[in-house]
């Protein structure tokens, strides 16, 4: 099985922690991945602002650089619905992509990546991987597997946290209510840690964080199963 | 109805006094979650909601595909029962074909039922303008009438308020003594509402269901007070989009229920009325409003959105609805199907922006009881402004070179460290998110080879 590597832009530059510790997952699992260098972004903040030619010419571009693949995984629920979701509105065949943790239990039926985090955790539901994958029980039977990790279910997890791409930076004042009632749910189940499969929403979530709950951290899905 | 400033600055206006108000908020938020638990229930009563739903979305659907033939079937049995009915393609043809049947009643005193039409229309001041006195008799409504407030939610007109302030609009609007038990206040309106139904010499009522093969108008209440409209002032004027049409009076088993379980929960409505006809020696008229929906329907993949049977399900779910409330989107429709359709109903305004006020979550999606694809629905008008340009210029012109750095790894590199050289020097992301790191992870990457 040829495994390509989707690191998505934003994870790339802000957040090259997550893609390390995707690497490191799919790798104790015995498998060989390949990062195509000339890979850049999906095309998602153009599509979801309306640009849909300027979209369309970097979902081209996104399908060439992963032409030949068997499966792409990516550290993204977000970026993974685009491309298997929206490209076919865009006329073009998305290549075979997978979130990670869609990746593991569906494709590969693993629930135990062999890892170790000693902490009391919530998961909050990006939601494309929710919505648009369907990715509910995926993440959290990976969680449950995890050593000396206690899952705790907030209230309204599935509720978005107000990213939005574009949206969290064209109505800012939205944007953070939605992520101050998101906090606040994920702060009343007393977890140390919010994981989730996307690091925008992860982002988003941990501004408001900073300001009204600094005991309350952020880590990403695949950085929990990299952990031993 | 617009005021010299643009609809998107008076809704970010609107939005920003709206997130401000925490205590709103907060009644909002109670008032919705005893909805879901209600609306939890009712699903469950179903054996298959999701088979439920499939089935009311290809009815709607297929009325959609043969929908000149159901509007002429509709128009014929009504006729043939007895009725008349006018056709209006703007709402203000709608107020002129309304104000023209008052006169020639010599009509001085109305009572409605709930109708979000003629809110769409503005019937109510256009009647007032014309020196008739307009009651309305849904509670909810009739609340609104006294505040001065447009409806906050399609459905439940005031969510927003608490029992004390409406005891308190009672007070000052009634000269009352009112306390705030729910029992006192509605005995307050219904006395109100009974002299104001005696007076009435014409009823107006909106429908949530047309039957094209019987010419019949269903409405659906709670109150009961549609039925005091219809069946007590000699005149009955029905008003409707042209959207409401079901093939069948069967039909109705699959939609009354799914209409009454995403709406309130309910298994069925209190009152589910069907009118076939005038009444002995009344007037029955039905005014077929198009205002827009023609051109929802030209517009492509959106015209889905006239599936839409206004349960208000997917304002109920929405995080933005939920932190801005209804009366900040300045629209007779608000929450996720508004900002779908308005658009295309308007042409008073840009109302784009509205399409961009929303995180596309896609909740409403899934809630939507006639599966209108509602998020898929903000993003083709996303695209459909562009195309119109709508768009700012240096939106546009930021697209293009994002692009132009997109389509090269080399380009996109030296984006990244000019970023992070920017933020090394302080600057800062939009709200404080940060800015690129150092060493991305492409760099890892080539260093671990």
């Amino acid at each position: 099985m040829r495994v390509g590597l989707f690191i998505p832009c934003f994870v790339d530059q802000l957040f090259p922690q997550v893609g390390i510790a995707t690497v490191t997952v799919l790798r104790r699992l015995g498998l060989h991945v390949e990062f195509p260098e000339s890979q850049t972004c999906c095309g998602q903040p153009a599509f979801n602002t309306g640009y849909w030619s300027e979209a369309r010419e970097l979902a081209r571009r996104c399908a060439r650089v992963f032409d030949g693949y068997d499966v792409v995984v990516a550290p993204s629920g977000s970026c993974v619905a685009m491309v298997r979701n929206f490209y076919p509105a865009l006329g073009v065949a998305p290549p075979p992509v997978f979130e990670l943790a869609e990746f593991l239990v569906r494709r590969l039926g693993v629930t135990d990546v062999g890892a170790r985090f000693p902490a009391r955790v919530t998961y909050h539901d990006g939601c494309h991987a929710l919505r648009e994958l369907r990715l509910k029980e995926e993440p959290r039977t990976l969680l449950r597997h995890v050593r000396e990790l206690e899952l705790v279910e907030m209230d309204a997890a599935e509720t978005c946290c107000g990213f939005g791409g574009t949206f969290a930076v064209k109505f800012p004042h939205i944007s953070g209510a939605m992520d101050e009632v998101k906090c606040t749910a994920a702060a009343r189940t007393g977890a140390e840690y919010v994981v989730s499969s996307d690091s925008s929403c992860l982002m988003q979530i941990a501004t408001q964080l900073r300001q009204h709950h600094p005991t309350l951290r952020t880590i990403s899905l695949a950085e929990v199963l990299a952990s031993t | 109805m617009m005021n010299t400033q643009h609809a998107a600055q008076q809704f970010t206006q609107a939005t920003r006094r709206a997130v401000a108000q925490t205590e709103r908020r907060a009644v909002i938020r109670r008032n919705i979650g005893s909805y879901h638990q209600k609306v939890a229930e009712g699903k469950r009563r179903y054996a298959n909601w999701a088979a439920a739903r499939d089935r009311a979305a290809a009815r709607k659907q297929q009325v959609l595909a043969q929908w000149d033939r159901y509007l002429e079937a509709f128009e014929a049995n009504v006729i043939a029962n007895g009725g008349r009915v006018h056709w209006a393609e703007t709402a203000e043809e709608a107020r002129r074909i309304v104000l023209a049947i008052a006169r020639q009643h010599g009509v001085r005193s109305v009572v409605k039922s709930k109708s979000m039409v003629t809110e769409e229309i503005h019937l109510n001041a256009a009647l007032e303008q014309a020196g008739i006195e307009v009651v309305e008799t849904d509670l909810g409504e009739y609340v609104c009438q006294l505040r001065g407030e447009p409806p906050f939610h399609i459905v439940t007109p005031i969510m927003h308020l608490s029992r004390q302030e409406v005891a308190v609009t009672f007070r000052k609007k009634l000269q009352v003594a009112a306390s705030d038990r729910a029992e006192e206040l509605t005995q307050i309106a219904r006395q109100r509402l009974r002299a104001a139904f005696l007076r009435a010499d014409m009823g107006i009522t909106g429908a949530n269901f047309l039957i094209a093969e019987t010419g019949q108008i269903a409405i659906t209440e709670n109150e009961g007070n549609a039925r005091l409209c219809f069946s007590g002032p000699p005149v009955h004027v029905v008003l409707a989009g042209i959207e409401k049409l079901l093939p069948t009076v069967s039909d109705l088993a699959l939609f009354w229920p799914l209409l009454a379980t995403s709406g309130t929960g309910q298994s069925l409505t209190v009152y589910n009325s069907l009118i076939a006809g005038p009444r002995a020696g009344g007037e029955l008229h039905v005014v077929l409003v198009d205002n827009g929906r023609t051109r929802l329907f030209a517009a492509g993949e959106q015209r889905e959105a006239l599936r839409c049977i206004r349960c208000g399900a997917c304002l109920n779910i929405c995080p933005i609805y939920q932190n801005v409330g209804g009366h900040s989107y300045g629209t007779t429709y608000q929450g996720p199907v508004g900002s779908v359709i308005t658009p295309w109903l308007r042409d008073d305004d840009d109302w784009s922006h509205l399409s961009y006020a929303s995180s596309l979550c896609g909740a409403c999606t899934d809630v939507c009881p006639v599966g209108i694809h509602l998020h898929h629905h903000l993003l083709a008008n996303r695209r459909d402004a562009v195309a119109r340009g709508r768009d700012a210029w240096w939106q546009r012109v930021l697209f293009r070179g994002w692009l132009w750095v997109m389509q090269s790894p080399e380009r996109y590199r030296w984006a990244g460290r000019l970023a992070t050289w920017a933020g090394a020097v302080g600057l800062r992301g939009p709200r404080g998110f940060p800015m690129p790191v150092r060493r991305t992870f492409r760099d890892w990457w080539s260093g671990q080879r």
